[in-house]
């Protein structure tokens, strides 16, 4: 008889990297990634799925880690911010959110990245009522909003 | 959050027969958007968690018969990029289009957010405009309901415990209706509507027919506008008209106050966005 302080084996890929993590039921998407995976890029903010800040791709579409149970995540693809340099290089976002002043206290960076990285995966060049639109649920409380526009914008041309 | 056992079904059937043996300690999951916040406020407390992700047949969009079918553990995200929604209900696409974000769309399923009958969601006064139906079913077998008829109360749905909502049936929009979805913003793009409006119509010979209003985030559940229905049944259209027929809205809304705007701003709003959407679908507006 399972009972309620079970502990619930997830299986699943984490930045191409397969996984195996033991958690209660109600652990969290984020939790796991920070506690029992140690990839603590990926910030939790509001708690409740509306700041963007704990933004990671789950099988390729962005989601909000904080209102996802791990357990739901068995069997899926996470890729997290720790997942978006490859080979100890920078991506071309990356770079661009440096060289553009694109963060302050950078907590809601790791999501902003991973949000506008999703955007040009699939659009290579968008407008910026495109960029603004896909990043809204991005909250960034320094309001450096024009930075972070403009560091996507750049990205976008490099890409195109 | 409290601890609960996770049950991860690998069949409808499995999943409506833990559902029927636990009973009001159970609640199903699929996205968990709304369910997860719910959960972390502890505001459900549920011993068990039926994980509805491993359930195969319940996601996708189809046609049979002119009419939309939408899986229960569809996507919104699916909805607003469907092709077929495209053709056989663009009113339902930009409800769809309109949740929150583009994360909470990728996570949130159709039936879920249904059956957590928040009166401010886009999608159902949409749907109720549409004239949509919903299938609700249970070890017992299935039964269909008006889906203005799943909505009871605050956050209180027509679901028995041990019945889960499996799928939508939308009829296609008329080829000669038009239909608008209205939602007043005045705080963040990514907000709950103050007040949303949906409406459907077709001028026959420059007469009003086939009306359907219906609006959000007024009244503990969504509402369908039948006074204003009935007001422009058969009448001629003309700003005059539209505008006496968008008064009779005030009357069937019950709208709670809250930081979007007191009862009394949200009634008047009720009226001036009823308005606005009966303008737009009639022919007359911008």
């Amino acid at each position: 008889m399972t009972t309620l302080d079970a502990s619930y084996t997830v299986r699943l890929t984490v930045n191409g990297e397969a996984r195996e993590v033991q958690v209660p039921a109600r652990r969290t998407l984020v939790d796991m990634l920070r506690y029992d995976l140690d990839l603590t890029g990926t910030k939790e903010t509001c708690s409740v799925g509306v700041c963007g800040a704990c933004t990671v791709l789950l099988d390729g579409e962005i989601t909000a880690s904080c209102i996802t149970l791990a357990v739901q995540a068995d069997g899926a693809e996470i890729t997290t911010i720790e997942g978006v340099a490859r080979d100890g290089e920078l991506h071309p976002i990356q770079q661009s959110f440096i060289d553009n002043g694109g963060f302050q206290c950078g907590i809601c960076t790791s999501g902003q990245i991973v949000a506008a990285k999703s955007l040009l995966d699939a659009n290579p060049s968008p407008t910026e009522e495109q960029v603004k639109a896909w990043m809204m649920g991005n909250l960034c409380r320094c309001t450096g909003y024009y930075q972070i526009l403009e560091s996507i914008m750049k990205a976008a041309r490099h890409d195109a | 959050m409290r601890d609960f056992i996770y049950h991860a079904p690998t069949s409808l059937d499995e999943a409506l027969s833990l559902l029927e043996q636990h009973g009001e300690d159970a609640r199903p999951i699929a996205g968990g958007t709304a369910m997860v916040n719910l959960l972390k406020q502890n505001l459900v407390y549920a011993d068990h968690l039926v994980g509805l992700g491993g359930v195969p047949g319940l996601r996708g969009i189809s046609r049979s018969n002119g009419d939309l079918r939408i899986g229960a553990l569809t996507k919104h995200r699916e909805v607003e990029r469907s092709a077929d929604v495209a053709s056989a209900a663009p009113l339902l696409a930009e409800a769809y289009s309109r949740v929150a974000t583009v994360r909470i769309r990728n996570m949130a399923t159709v039936g879920g957010g249904l059956s957590h009958a928040d009166p401010a969601q886009d999608p159902p006064p949409a749907l109720m405009a549409l004239g949509a139906r919903v299938v609700l079913a249970s070890t017992g077998g299935t039964r269909e309901l008006p889906v203005e008829d799943l909505f009871v109360d605050y956050y209180e749905t027509a679901l028995q415990p041990g019945e889960l909502l499996t799928e939508v049936i939308v009829p296609a929009q008329a080829p000669d209706a038009r239909a608008v979805y209205l939602k007043f913003l005045p705080r963040t793009e990514d907000d709950y509507a103050t007040v949303a409006v949906a409406a459907v119509a077709r001028v026959e010979n420059g007469v009003c027919a086939d009306v359907r209003v219906a609006l959000g985030a007024v009244a503990p559940t969504p509402v369908r506008a039948t006074a204003v229905e009935a007001a422009l049944a058969g009448q001629p259209v003309t700003p005059e008209a539209i505008r006496s027929a968008a008064e009779a809205v005030a009357g069937q809304v019950d709208p709670l106050a809250d930081f979007r705007g007191s009862s009394e701003y949200k009634r008047d709003m009720a009226v001036v966005f009823t308005r606005r959407a009966l303008e737009q679908a009639l022919g007359l507006g911008r």
